[in-house]
């Protein structure tokens, strides 16, 4: 009995009917397509992109060159020297980070204890030459320098889960 | 208009004059056809896309109404690669087979009484003769290009051709038998009364096979395994770059719209208006409203135009069929319901069944 339904299900293309139904319906469905450059998704403030560098409200760059970031990285992107600067303190003579080595883990940020090295929202940049992707410390700084808004807005609005 | 032309051109000797008409003609059926072709593609990425919820193309003009003609032109300046072990000469012949047939079966298409380049009274043959002499085009392509794909390809299409042009050929003696004229001009208008004269009521199993089988002569999905690109990169084809891919690409999108309004004409009526014994006969002659409502070219195009999105709305529907599982659809399925149902058609012309053939 099964079989000869089976039959008759198949001889009326019953089941490839419901198929096209199915499909159709699709057709006539509100399109999700998110159209880029003029429409974007929501982001969240934990998004990481690009890297940059802060400072302190009175200038003063945060990196403390503890070089936790360096020992953490896993894809050995990050490049530290160090030397004590005139005044005593330990600061940084070299930090590169290699984006064509990075992962976007995320870890140099979480390691980090002044929270000097950060992930920001900015995503879309490019490189002619490799050289445009190995970022040193001043295109860091400049970086950090020109998106701290919103740099610091993320990371108040993320302060509570930390 | 042809009168006059011919009046136009009447200092020259006649032959001529024949030759350029016949040419005229041919040029003002291919490039509408050609336009038809290369906007069946926009329309196939964007069907596909809706039932995907995607929007598809979208950026080049209005609405991407341009693409087809920035895919033209991409196809145009790139440099077509001839691989260095290919036949030459049968590696650049292969896509002119393949659109040659293409072409020269729309000449005895009818597009409304007497709109046909050739109104030849062996039509239904010619178009069979024709459409079946594309696969050569992809033998000799898959044979030419000296690659194992492409040959695996060519071996696939061969055969599923092969298989399914006897199912189409039956399922066309059913129509035959049914007008009792090979000539499609007759066919159509053998089908003159109303909906219900259609040939589709009365061979319902014979369109459907037509129509599937369609789909598997053109290489469409679900039956594209000569295409394949999953298993075997893009079959027959897999070697071929620019212009001479995108004559491929012409003649087989040329052939769905074939098949698809050779559908429409022996099975929906053609150019018949399907108010046909609706409406009162007043309202289907003479101007205004009657020129939209009674026959002509519009319907034809319209119910094309269904088939056409049929064919798209099944290819995103569909997964692809195994290969045994084509060849077993063929031969145990389509043809014995096809023998099954001529007999049925004819004890039915010689019973004079109503409505249709009484």
């Amino acid at each position: 009995m099964k079989t000869i339904s089976n039959y008759i299900k198949s001889l009326f293309l019953i089941e490839l009917m419901k198929g096209l139904i199915l499909t159709g319906r699709y057709f006539f469905k509100r399109k999700i397509t998110v159209q880029y450059p003029e429409e974007k998704t929501p982001m969240s403030p934990r998004f990481r992109g690009l890297h940059a560098q802060r400072r302190y409200a009175n200038g003063e760059e945060r990196c403390i060159a503890c070089k936790l970031c360096e020992a953490v990285c896993p894809a050995l992107a990050i490049t530290i020297d160090m030397e004590e600067r005139e005044d005593g303190s330990r600061r940084t003579t070299r930090y590169d980070i290699d984006l064509t080595k990075c992962i976007y883990c995320g870890f140099c940020e979480e390691s980090c204890p002044v929270d000097a090295i950060v992930e920001t929202r900015h995503f879309e940049y490019y490189g002619d030459v490799r050289e445009d992707l190995y970022m040193t410390k001043e295109k860091l700084l400049a970086h950090g320098d020109k998106f701290e808004k919103q740099i610091a807005a993320d990371r108040a609005a993320d302060a509570k889960y930390r | 208009m042809l009168e006059a032309i011919q009046s136009a051109l009447s200092f020259l000797p006649d032959g001529l004059v024949t030759l350029l008409i016949i040419l005229l003609k041919i040029f003002a059926l291919l490039l509408p056809l050609l336009g038809a072709v290369a906007y069946l593609t926009l329309a196939e990425r964007k069907v596909i896309g809706y039932i995907q919820i995607r929007i598809g193309p979208n950026r080049v003009g209005p609405r991407g109404l341009l693409q087809p003609i920035a895919d033209a032109v991409k196809l145009m300046f790139k440099e077509t690669i001839l691989p260095t072990n290919a036949n030459l000469f049968l590696f650049i012949l292969a896509p002119i087979l393949t659109i040659g047939p293409a072409m020269a079966a729309w000449a005895v298409v009818p597009f409304d009484d007497g709109l046909v380049i050739a109104d030849i009274d062996a039509s239904l043959l010619y178009i069979l003769a024709m459409t079946s002499l594309g696969v050569y085009g992809i033998i000799i392509a898959g044979w030419a290009s000296n690659s194992k794909y492409a040959f695996l390809g060519a071996l696939r299409s061969a055969a599923q051709i092969v298989s399914y042009e006897i199912a189409m050929g039956f399922a066309l003696v059913g129509v035959l038998l049914a007008a009792g004229s090979l000539n499609l001009g007759e066919i159509v208008m053998a089908q003159q009364g109303s909906v219900i004269q259609w040939f589709m009521w009365p061979l319902l199993p014979l369109f459907l096979i037509y129509f599937i089988s369609g789909l598997a002569e053109t290489n469409r999905a679900p039956f594209d395994v000569a295409e394949g690109e999953s298993e075997i990169v893009a079959g027959f084809h897999v070697e071929y770059s620019a212009m001479t891919f995108s004559v491929f690409f012409l003649a087989e999108y040329a052939n769905i719209i074939l098949i698809s309004l050779l559908t429409a004409a022996m099975f929906m009526g053609g150019w018949l208006s399907p108010f046909e014994g609706i409406l009162p006969e007043s309202m289907l002659t003479g101007g205004g409203l009657g020129l939209l409502l009674g026959s002509g070219i519009h319907w034809l195009l319209l119910k094309t135009a269904f088939f056409m999105f049929l064919f798209l709305w099944i290819r995103a529907t569909y997964p692809r069929y195994r290969y045994d599982q084509i060849m077993r659809l063929g031969w145990k399925v389509f043809i014995p319901i096809t023998i099954v149902w001529l007999m049925v058609v004819a004890a039915m012309v010689v019973g004079n069944v109503g409505p249709w053939f009484d």
